[in-house]
């Protein structure tokens, strides 16, 4: 396939890798921004090919992992109506809010359907006058074009029975919590490559300079992932701070810039609850006050829940990149992907999920 | 879900006044809406996320880097085996 298989070459990666253990003198902290990253690092084996000095460590960029248990029971909470027709991207299915999950409502009876896309969920609408449509508009800047172009879609038919419940988190503030806090060990970041496609890297060139902490813009293949490292270790290796791009064929300095002047048209910047980590001041979006017809949290009078996580869980400090899945007492015995106590062992793009399944 | 995968252009039309397209990624066709990049001819590749083309992939962008990469790992074969 083009723009997949000549980046999973392993000569080439081997060859890189090579390089990057020719040139470390000392040991670095790095971290990658997005859970899609984690994912193919643990897979092909980037971690174990690194030299001894490169730990890596794993970032909050798993939209499932930090989608607060708060708004997943709100979640089941509406799925739950006679008059509702849940729909969600697929991963959220098997969360478990305080209890039980979006398949559960499904087998009681609940109408939940998993849509590809959120237009999808707006031709729901369309064909469903008498339900009420509800989308679970939840992810990071890479889900936020779709997700504000369904409402668009929905106001341009005249759709009365169609509203998002949204749970839309950024990365810079997170990334600023991150290198703030007193525990921090990232020394570089791997920038989400597909993040960055959306809003361009201009908004990272601030917090590098302020916490001087190189960061490259990365991809998802191995190679992108090799390269992004190599770009990262040499700034590191060289005292030197910037934003690098590599991931050039698809990220440019300035993004889509349709997509975030419709992100704006839309949403505007709220604070919000990460799970397992907390409230993140401005870290996120919800609607405007122009759409909050569509805002299914005003539409549907859902108390506020207040759930408890599991007390041995440790997925905040894992995805502030203080501690890894194995530093957890109850990974793999208590805590596995068929029953997960925690956030980072639900999704497959979740650390824990990750080093459960490929053996670390 | 942030796997966005790039995909092949292959057919374009229009639907309740919004820009969409057939994509094919690798066999797998599948519908996607082109409202962020209006500017996609077919045969243009872009990254697909959640059925929308968030950008087109720059063919050029992608011959350097890999020319770049080349040059990197090659680097390897002309200094020889590692010390140690
Ligand atoms: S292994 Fe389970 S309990 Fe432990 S940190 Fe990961 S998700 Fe939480």
């Amino acid at each position: 396939m083009k723009y997949v298989t000549e980046y999973r070459d392993a000569a080439l990666v081997q060859g890189v890798m090579e390089r990057i253990r020719r040139l470390v003198t000392r040991p670095w902290v790095i971290m990658e921004i997005c859970g899609g990253q984690t994912h193919s690092i643990v897979r092909y084996g980037l971690d174990q090919m690194l030299p001894p000095e490169i730990e890596l460590v794993h970032g909050p960029g798993c939209p499932v992992c930090v989608t607060p248990l708060e708004l997943i029971d709100k979640a089941l909470a509406i799925a739950s109506r006679p008059e509702v027709i849940f729909c969600s991207y697929g991963d959220m299915l098997r969360v478990p809010g305080s209890g039980r999950d979006l398949f559960s409502v499904k087998a009681a009876g609940g109408q939940v359907r998993v849509v590809y896309s959120p237009l999808d969920a707006v031709e729901i609408a369309r064909q469903n006058p008498e339900k009420q449509v509800v989308f679970f508009a939840i992810g990071f800047e890479t889900t936020a074009p779709p997700n504000v172009m369904s409402v668009l879609a929905a106001r341009r038919l005249g759709l009365k029975n169609y509203s998002i419940l949204v749970s839309h988190v950024r990365v810079p503030p997170a990334m600023e919590a991150i290198l703030s806090a007193p525990a921090n060990r990232v020394q570089g970041f791997l920038l989400a490559g597909h993040v960055c496609t959306v809003m361009g890297y201009w908004e990272y060139l601030p917090l590098a300079e302020k916490y001087r902490v190189p960061m490259t813009v990365t991809g998802f293949e191995p190679l992108d992932l090799a390269q992004g490292l190599w770009h990262t270790i040499c700034m590191l290796e060289e005292g030197r701070v910037a934003v690098e791009n590599a991931y050039a064929r698809s990220v440019t300095l300035e993004g889509n810039r349709a997509a975030q002047e419709t992100i704006r048209q839309v949403f505007e910047e709220c604070d919000r609850t990460w799970r397992g980590i907390g409230v993140i001041p401005m870290s996120g979006w919800w609607l405007r006050p122009e759409f909050a017809e569509f805002d299914a949290e005003k539409r549907f009078d859902v108390e506020a829940i207040r759930p408890q996580e599991s007390p041995i869980c440790i997925a905040g400090q894992i995805l502030q990149g203080q501690k890894k899945p194995r530093d957890c007492l109850a990974f793999g015995k208590e805590c596995t992907p068929e029953h997960p106590l925690g956030a980072t062992m639900v999704s497959s793009e979740g650390a824990c999920a990750a080093y459960y399944r490929y053996g670390r | 879900m942030c796997l966005g995968v790039p995909g092949k252009i292959i057919e374009k039309y229009e639907r309740n006044g919004m820009p969409m397209a057939k994509v094919d990624f690798g066999g797998v066709v599948r519908e996607t809406c082109l409202a962020y990049v209006p500017e996609a001819q077919v045969g243009d590749y872009c990254i697909v996320h959640v059925g929308f083309a968030l950008n087109l992939v720059s063919e050029q962008e992608a011959q350097e880097t890999l020319a770049l990469l080349r040059q990197i790992a090659d680097l390897e074969s002309e200094l020889g085996p590692p010390p140690g």
